[in-house]
C-alpha cells in the first residue's frame, strides 16, 4: 500500500482511455441518439400536422355541405317565389286581356246598334215619305223636300 | 501459492494482498505494480474496445440489442452528468463514462474468487502474487482521483482565469472582506486537499474491505466441511451484496467526478 510509479502509469492509462472515449465512443453514439431523437420528433410533428389537416378538412367539408344546403333551399325558395309571381302575372294579363275583349265586344255591339238605328231611320224616313205621298196623293218632289226630309230624319 | 511456503492465515491473506512488483529504478518509488497496471489496462481495452466496436456500427434507426445496451449505458451517464454539469459535455461526458465503466470493471474483478485468479496467474501466466482487483490498490484510486483533481484545477484556470480563480480562493465562501481572506483561503485549501483524498480513499476502502471479507470467508471455507458450507453460503451472500457496492462505488466515483468538474466550471 505504498504510492509509487504505478500511480503515474495508471493516470496515463486513464487519460488514454478518456481521450479514446471522447474521440471514438462518445461522439458517434451521441450523434446517433440525437439523430434518432430528431427523427422521432419529426415523426410526431408530422403526425400532429396530419391530424390537424384532417380536422381542417372535415371542418371544410362540413362548411361546404352546409353552404350547399342553404344554397339549395335558397334556390327552391326563389323558384317558388318565381312560380307564384308568374302565376300572378298570368292572372293579371288574362284579366286585362279579358277586359279588353269585353270592351271590344261592347264597342262592336254599340256600333251595330247605331248602324241598325241608322238603317232604321233611313227606312222610317222612306216609309214616312211613302206615307205622305199616299196621303197627299200626289207626287212629292223628293228633291224639293229633301231638306225638310233630312231635318225630319235628324229629329227621329 | 509459491511452492515450499507454509500455509498460514497470515501468509494466505498476505499472499493475496501482495502486488506483483517490477522494479524500474533504484528508489522504492520506481516500483511498478505489474498486476494492477496490466489488469486495469486489459479491462479498459476490453471494455472500451467493445464499446468502440458497438458504436462504430451504430445506427440512428432501430438499434440492435448490443447497441441498445451501450446506448442505455451512455444515456445513463449522460443523464447523470446533465443533472450536475451545465455546459458543453463534449469532454466531461466521456470523462464520466470512462470513470464509470473502468471503475466498474476493475471493481467487478472482486467477483472472481481470488484463488481462481491465483491459479490462473500462477499456472498459466507463471506470475505469483498477482492481486486481481486494481481498485484495491491505492495507486489506482489515487491516480484516478488526482487526475480528476488536476483536470479540476485546469478547468478552474481555463474557465475563470488565474485572476478569477484566485479571487474565488480568497473571497469565497465567507465573503470578500480583506479580514476574511485568510479564512477563505484556508477553507478552500482544506477543501482542495480533502477532495482527492476522500475521492480516492472511499473507493479504495470499500473495495479493499470487500476483498478482505472474501478472503476471511475463503479461509473459513478451508477449515473443513462445515466451514466450507458456511463460508460458501456467506461468500455468496457477500458477493450478492458486493454487486451493490461495486456498482455503487463506481457510480459515486463518476458522480463526484462530474460534481468536481461542475464546480470548476461554475463561478461564484
Amino acid at each position: 500500500m505504498n504510492l509509487n510509479v504505478t500511480m503515474i502509469a495508471q493516470a496515463i492509462t486513464f487519460f488514454v482511455f478518456i481521450l479514446f472515449c471522447a474521440k471514438f465512443v462518445w461522439p458517434p453514439l451521441i450523434r446517433a441518439l440525437e439523430a434518432r431523437q430528431k427523427q422521432i420528433a419529426d415523426g410526431l410533428a408530422a403526425g400532429e400536422e396530419g391530424r390537424q389537416s384532417l380536422e381542417r378538412a372535415a371542418k371544410d367539408a362540413d362548411a361546404a355541405i352546409a353552404q350547399a344546403r342553404s344554397r339549395a333551399s335558397e334556390i327552391v325558395a326563389q323558384a317558388e317565389k318565381r312560380v307564384s309571381q308568374m302565376i300572378e302575372e298570368a292572372k293579371s294579363t288574362a284579366k286585362v286581356e279579358g277586359e279588353r275583349l269585353v270592351a271590344g265586344a261592347k264597342a262592336e255591339i254599340e256600333q251595330e246598334v247605331s248602324r241598325a238605328k241608322e238603317m232604321l231611320r233611313t227606312q222610317v224616313a222612306t216609309l214616312a215619305v211613302a206615307g205622305a205621298e199616299q196621303i197627299l196623293k200626289r207626287e212629292v218632289d223628293a228633291k224639293a223636300h229633301a231638306e225638310m226630309l233630312a231635318a225630319m230624319q235628324r229629329q227621329l | 501459492m509459491a511452492a515450499g511456503q507454509e500455509l498460514t492465515p497470515t501468509s494466505y491473506i498476505g499472499h493475496h494482498l501482495t502486488n506483483r512488483t517490477v522494479s524500474l529504478g533504484d528508489s522504492p518509488f520506481w516500483t511498478l505494480h505489474l498486476d494492477t497496471f496490466l489488469t486495469a489496462f486489459t479491462l479498459g481495452v476490453i471494455g472500451f474496445g467493445l464499446m468502440w466496436w458497438v458504436v462504430s456500427g451504430a445506427t440512428s434507426g432501430v438499434p440492435n440489442k448490443r447497441q441498445a445496451f451501450v446506448e442505455m449505458l451512455i444515456e445513463f451517464v449522460d443523464d447523470q452528468v446533465k443533472g450536475i454539469f451545465h455546459g458543453n459535455r463534449a469532454f466531461v461526458g466521456p470523462l464520466a463514462l470512462t470513470v464509470f465503466v473502468w471503475v466498474l470493471l476493475m471493481n467487478a474483478m472482486d467477483f472472481i474468487p481470488v484463488d481462481l485468479v491465483a491459479w490462473f496467474t500462477g499456472n498459466v501466466l507463471q506470475q505469483h502474487e498477482w492481486k486481481p482487483v486494481p481498485t484495491s490498490d491505492i495507486n489506482t484510486t489515487f491516480a484516478l482521483a488526482l487526475s480528476v483533481w488536476l483536470l479540476m484545477l485546469f478547468y478552474n484556470v481555463k474557465v475563470k482565469g488565474i485572476g478569477g480563480w484566485t479571487h474565488e480562493l480568497f473571497c469565497t465562501p465567507f465573503g470578500g472582506n480583506p479580514l476574511l481572506w485568510i479564512f477563505n483561503f484556508l477553507f478552500n485549501l482544506v477543501e482542495y486537499i480533502s477532495k482527492p483524498l476522500s475521492h480516492s480513499l472511499r473507493l479504495y476502502g470499500n473495495i479493499y474491505a470487500g476483498e478482505i471479507i472474501f478472503m476471511l470467508l475463503w479461509m473459513w471455507a478451508a477449515t473443513g466441511l462445515v466451514g466450507s458450507v458456511f463460508g460458501g453460503v456467506l461468500a455468496l451472500g457477500w458477493a450478492i451484496f458486493h454487486i451493490l457496492i461495486v456498482v455503487l462505488q463506481a457510480y459515486i466515483f463518476m458522480m463526484l467526478t462530474a460534481v468536481y468538474m461542475a464546480m470548476a466550471h461554475e463561478s461564484h
